[in-house]
């Protein structure tokens, strides 16, 4: 009785929030069900590609501009451009002088890495992830270096020399860094 | 009554309506052999009998609704829909790296990272868990953008908010796997990523997961379309359409998010102060009139039935107003049964033309009381370069001869 004056409480409360019912079963439920089994370690290894902006994630070997250059050539040019500008896909290299990081007020700016990308490693995990278009994933480490390295200096944000390794890429400071801003929209009546 | 063969032509016109005729001849589809065989019924359908049963149903071959493609995405045609529900076959999509084929024998999902127990669980285990089935929105969060910075008035319903479709969405609770998991306290994040070949990543505020995130495997009582992520999906009702991860196959859990390309560089929202708003999950709401709008022409003066959807991600839609004369007066519109939270709302509002020129708005309130603002007070919190969430109030002029274009300018 008293366990199903509980329940009607927590009823009211789930659809005072408005909430709807999701169907968990609260109280009786198994926990747990048992169903699906342990991940093997060699399998999450496998699959856990991801890097953070503290370097985490990031494999051992390394890269420099010049060599990035040559694949870049090779293996992305086709689509971002000779230099990185002219496209037909993605612009990869802008810079923007102006201090006030003027594109919610500007149409015509185009978003690239020197301009608008808060953090160097977001490049190595989406390049080792998902480049080139023809042949995802076939990047070794030294190849995924070798391209942010030469797509930063061509950037203008590190020296055409720098090596980039699991070491020095978090280290990088991307010239959008600070303009990023959590949603502060929260319904109600106010338009922001 | 007459029995003379009816020309396919004035069966057009009568039978299946001036505007789908227009809208044949206009894509030529009217043209093609296959067609012209299906489009000639007998002049008496009680008279001869009918075809059989069959496996796979069909839609009428009157019936041509399609969606715009242009590259990795396609438009749903809203002004071809009746109710709330987008047919699958009809359903956007937003593809970043082409739509997989994946074998659902073989198809796993690996949770690990801030777990006590990583665990890998396959569909026939995920169809297992106690499953929850509702109908919800799902929208891409560049919805929208044409009516906000490149105005003019060939726009159509399909052109404009085609990247927001229903489906009823069947799936596993994600705080059921969680709970399987076992999250450890200092959680607060993780990273959803795709078995496509971007292998698409984005991070999700934990909480969402024990507040109504699905794994979700089936749509509008059938299994996912390919395009909707088969064999499984990551389904967030209310928020942005690139976070809801297709052909899900991994989950991280972390105590921060991963900064990954999706949301830092591509679905952040630059904003008139120099700043970019990032993790802007939830889909403000918003409403459009479907019909009449561009490019329909009403034949003429007296009663028509205006109507449209309306939505919001933050749950509820309260109310929809709609004005005839461009926003002087205001009044409500009828909101069609049912009315669900993070679901598309058809309303209706019966006009009187009197064949001058007429400027159809909807205004959309929603359950937290935010009503839909218009261009200029969007442009003026965000800036005319902002991108994604274009929510503001949609226009539509009809003018004296009954033709109806977008109406919002500049």
């Amino acid at each position: 009785m008293r366990a199903m004056a509980a329940a009607c409480a927590l009823a009211l409360v789930g659809s005072a929030c408005g909430r709807r019912e999701t169907g968990e079963v609260r109280g009786g439920a198994p926990k747990p069900y048992g169903f699906g089994r342990p991940a093997a370690a060699d399998e999450v290894r496998a699959w856990d590609i991801d890097m953070m902006p503290d370097g985490s994630g990031l494999p051992a070997g390394s890269g420099t501009a010049s060599r990035g250059a040559l694949l870049y050539q090779r293996k992305c040019a086709a689509c971002h451009g000779k230099t990185g500008t002219e496209g037909p896909f993605d612009p990869l290299v802008a810079r923007e002088r102006r201090p006030d990081f003027p594109f919610g007020r500007d149409p015509t700016l185009v978003k690239a890495i020197g301009n608008y990308w808060p953090y160097a490693t977001t490049l190595y995990d989406y390049i080792n992830r998902a480049m080139p278009l023809d042949a995802p994933g076939s990047l070794k480490p030294d190849e995924v270096y070798s391209l942010v390295a030469f797509l930063l200096w061509r950037n203008g944000i590190t020296a055409d020399t720098a090596v980039m390794s699991a070491q020095s890429l978090p280290r990088v400071v991307m010239p959008a860094h600070d303009r990023f801003v959590l949603d502060n929209r929260r319904g109600g009546r106010e338009i922001r | 009554m007459t029995d003379a063969p009816l020309s396919r032509r004035a069966l057009l016109a009568g039978a299946a309506g001036a505007l789908s005729a227009q809208a044949l001849r206009r894509s030529g589809l009217a043209q093609t052999p296959e067609h012209s065989a299906a489009l000639a019924p007998p002049p008496d359908s009680t008279k001869v009998p009918g075809s059989p049963a069959s496996a796979l149903g069909q839609r009428s071959a009157f019936e041509r609704p399609r969606r715009i493609v242009t590259g990795s995405i396609s438009l749903t045609p809203l002004q071809d829909l009746c109710g709330i529900v987008t047919p699958a076959d009809l359903h956007f999509e937003r593809h970043h790296a082409g739509v997989p084929t994946i074998d659902p024998q073989r198809y796993k999902l690996l949770i690990h990272g801030m777990v006590e127990r990583p665990m890998v669980f396959d569909l026939a285990a995920l169809k297992r868990f106690p499953a929850v089935s509702l109908p919800y929105f799902l929208e891409c969060s560049g919805n929208g953008a044409s009516s906000y910075r490149d105005i003019r008035p060939e726009l159509s319903p399909q052109r404009i908010d085609g990247l927001t479709s229903t489906s009823e969405w069947t799936g596993v609770p994600l705080a059921t796997l969680l709970r399987e998991v076992g999250v450890r306290p200092a959680a607060k994040w993780f990273l959803a990523e795709g078995q496509d070949a971007a292998v698409m990543t984005r991070s999700i505020p934990i909480e969402k997961a024990w507040d109504d995130a699905l794994i979700a495997y089936g749509q509008n009582g059938d299994a996912l379309r390919p395009e909707q992520g088969y064999p499984a999906r990551l389904f967030l009702p209310g928020w942005e359409g690139n976070a809801n991860v297709k052909w899900i196959r991994r989950i991280e859990v972390a105590d921060r998010p991963f900064m990954t390309r999706e949301e830092t560089s591509k679905y952040t929202d630059p904003l008139a102060d120099g700043t970019a708003r990032m993790f802007s999950f939830v889909m403000d709401a918003k409403s459009i009139i479907t019909f009449p709008a561009y490019p329909v022409t009403l034949p003429g003066r007296g009663w028509w039935d205006i109507t449209g959807i309306a939505w919001s991600g933050r749950g509820r839609i309260t109310r929809v107003d709609v004005s005839t004369d461009g926003g002087a007066r205001w009044a409500p519109a009828v909101l069609q049964q049912p009315v669900l939270p993070k679901c598309h709302t058809r309303f209706r509002y019966l006009w009187n033309w009197d064949g001058r020129e007429a400027m159809l708005l909807s205004r959309a309130v929603d359950e937290t009381g935010y009503v839909q603002p218009t261009l200029e007070q969007l442009r003026k919190a965000r800036g005319l370069g902002t991108y994604y969430h274009f929510n503001h109030i949609r226009a539509w002029r009809v003018r004296w001869d009954g033709a109806v274009v977008f109406g919002l300018e500049g």
